[in-house]
């Protein structure tokens, strides 16, 4: 295995971007990750799409893509790990590269949320889990099944209402500086407290939104990339695992069990110490598709102790100036959730922090050079996380 | 059912209806299924072709599972090699790469794991009022996700009492297994 750079970032607006189809919303990433590598389309060897969708009109989005955007006849495959398929295509292209096998590949990430009504996308989502034994009868959504770890959770650690909705007040104070978000204005606990009941205990603010957006990374191997810039970013370690598609087999729900298994994994390939992860990682973007789940990431990560999140939260923690910045880009709360899309969107960003090239006021310190991304799928069915290093990993 | 109160069903229905006849008008004035934007005015295109899906699922291996609910019971399947409880129910035990099993009833008692109440729901189940979904322990070491016999959240609790029943789901009219409060 060769060490695999990440060469170039794209990322567009994210929101409703009913201004757009999908394949000019991919576009915008698609060009801007090329213009950023210096490369032409004929240098990408194979071009990965991750995108979910079923709410989307188009089933085969790597092709439609393709051809609008010049990548034929590259290879290519779309890839599904819900909401983490953006990481599990970031993956594979790193395999990619890393094996030898090409010395380029593309990750694009794509969806189109908006392109069906609310109620449409919220069976979608909910059908994402157990079609039979858990959906067919009983009819969990996707606020729900995260909901059900907000109630054992809070139960297990006496964490509050008023705790969830500080977790939404940090992202959208991050989202309110960052102009690709979808949510640009910042939140008070109260505005969160008085909305609606989505999924009890969780309410409008503790959730993510339904979300347009596409995301590009464009990996090089070790000699490619040091033709190409002068400032590559190393993929030091990524770590993946899967959990049941059956909520009723979950040993615990104040933890994402993946989630765990992934980080380990991850850790040990980046040469971190899993005990200490804050003393190397410099800014954090993790699955906060639900504020609840932020919260758990603290823990699965190892960055708190169990049942200390609350009082990170508590303590601002996980603003820049605190323990470890923990999604200073708005996460998916307040920068959006487009699904497909959402991994390469951690990575294109935090990319940018390591590089310090984004907005001043939401810009990490960067003093050891590591940052990471928690990606998960569905509910803890899939995690990946991704580490990324200013300097070149040790093999 | 409340009958003063309208269900998410049908507010979503009017909604779209209501979106239905725009598009109709504006296509009869423009020759086209096209519509600007609520929000930006940006041009939307309407699709003219609907899908509808509904699926058909094999169950014949799982058919005493479903005579069992008929019959007021809710059954799991137990490995005769290794003693492995599979609810929900599977004939094959990957552990032994055996399909050997038997059919158990399973323990009516059991405890709380956790809960929620679906607030904002799917559009195929926006014609019920709000309901409470709730994961449950039984004896067996397994645990079952079902709907809980309440309405309001704040009356359950983690680690509490359940039962589980076997009812009839309306107005769908078919059978299927419910946690009911003991305490
Ligand atoms: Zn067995």
């Amino acid at each position: 295995m060769r060490n695999v750079a990440i060469v170039g970032t794209g990322h567009s607006k994210f929101g409703v971007r009913n201004d757009v189809s999908m394949s000019e919303l991919a576009w915008e990433a698609i060009k801007e990750a090329l213009d950023e590598a210096g490369l032409e389309q004929k240098d990408i060897e194979y071009f990965i799409v991750s995108n979910t969708g079923g709410w989307s009109s188009e089933p085969l989005p790597a092709v439609v893509i393709g051809e609008y955007s010049k990548l034929v006849p590259k290879g290519t495959v779309r890839v599904e790990a819900a909401c983490a398929s953006g990481s599990a295509a970031v993956k594979l292209a790193y395999d990619m590269v890393a094996s030898g096998h090409v010395d380029i590949a593309m990750a694009i990430g794509i969806e189109k949320m908006n392109e069906s009504p609310t109620p449409i996308v919220v069976e979608f989502i909910g059908r994402a889990g157990n079609y039979f034994w858990e959906f067919e009868n009983f009819g969990l959504t996707f606020p729900g099944y995260y909901a059900l770890h907000a109630t054992a959770y809070m139960s297990k650690y006496g964490a509050t209402e008023e705790d969830l909705c500080k977790v939404a007040v940090k992202n959208h104070y991050y989202g309110a500086r960052n102009p690709k978000a979808q949510f640009q204005r910042e939140i008070t606990v109260e505005k969160c407290m008085s909305s609606r009941y989505i999924a009890w205990p969780l309410k409008l603010y503790d959730c993510c939104p339904i979300t347009d957006g596409a995301a590009a990374v464009i990996l090089a191997g070790e000699e490619k990339a040091k033709e190409l810039t002068d400032s590559p970013i190393w993929i030091a370690g990524i770590g993946s695992a899967s959990g049941t598609s059956n909520m009723s087999k979950r040993g615990t729900f104040s933890s994402l069990e993946a989630a765990v298994v992934a980080a380990k994994m991850a850790y040990k390939e980046a040469k971190i110490n899993p005990d200490n992860p804050v003393k190397y990682i410099d800014v954090a973007n993790v699955h906060d598709c639900f504020t609840i789940a932020e919260l758990m990431a603290y823990e699965d990560l190892g960055f708190a102790k169990r049942g200390e999140a609350v009082d990170w939260i508590r303590n601002d923690q996980t603003y820049i100036g605190g323990k470890i910045p923990v999604n200073v880009d708005g996460g998916l709360k307040a920068k959006g959730h487009p699904i497909g899309a959402t991994g390469e969107g951690m990575i294109a960003e935090l990319t940018r922090q390591l590089l310090s090239r984004v907005e001043k006021d939401r810009q990490a310190p960067i003093k050891n050079g590591y940052a990471l991304a928690h990606n998960i799928g569905g509910t803890g069915h899939y995690a990946y996380v991704t580490i990324l290093s200013l300097s070149k990993p040790m093999r | 059912m409340s009958g003063e109160k309208k269900t998410q069903k049908e507010l979503t229905d009017e909604e779209m209806k209501k979106f239905i006849e725009f598009v109709e008008s504006m296509k009869k004035s423009m020759g086209l299924p096209m519509v600007p934007d609520i929000k930006t005015g940006v041009a939307l295109w309407v699709d003219q072709r609907e899908l509808n899906v509904r699926f058909v699922i094999g169950v014949e291996r799982l058919k005493p599972f479903f005579n069992g609910l008929a019959d007021g019971k809710v059954l799991a399947t137990k490995c005769k090699i290794c003693g492995e409880i599979y609810f929900p129910p599977q004939v094959d035990c990957p552990k032994c790469r055996k399909s050997d099993v038997e059919w158990i009833e399973l323990s009516k008692e059991g405890t709380l794991v956790t809960y929620t109440q679906i607030n904002v729901k799917p559009y195929s189940f926006s014609h019920y009022d709000d309901y409470i979904v709730g994961i449950g322990k039984l004896p067996e070491g397994v645990n079952v996700t079902a709907w809980v016999r309440e309405s309001d959240p704040k009356k359950l609790k983690v680690g509490m009492k359940i039962r589980l029943e076997v009812v009839k789901r309306e107005p769908e009219g078919y059978y299927v297994y419910e946690w009911v409060p003991v305490e």
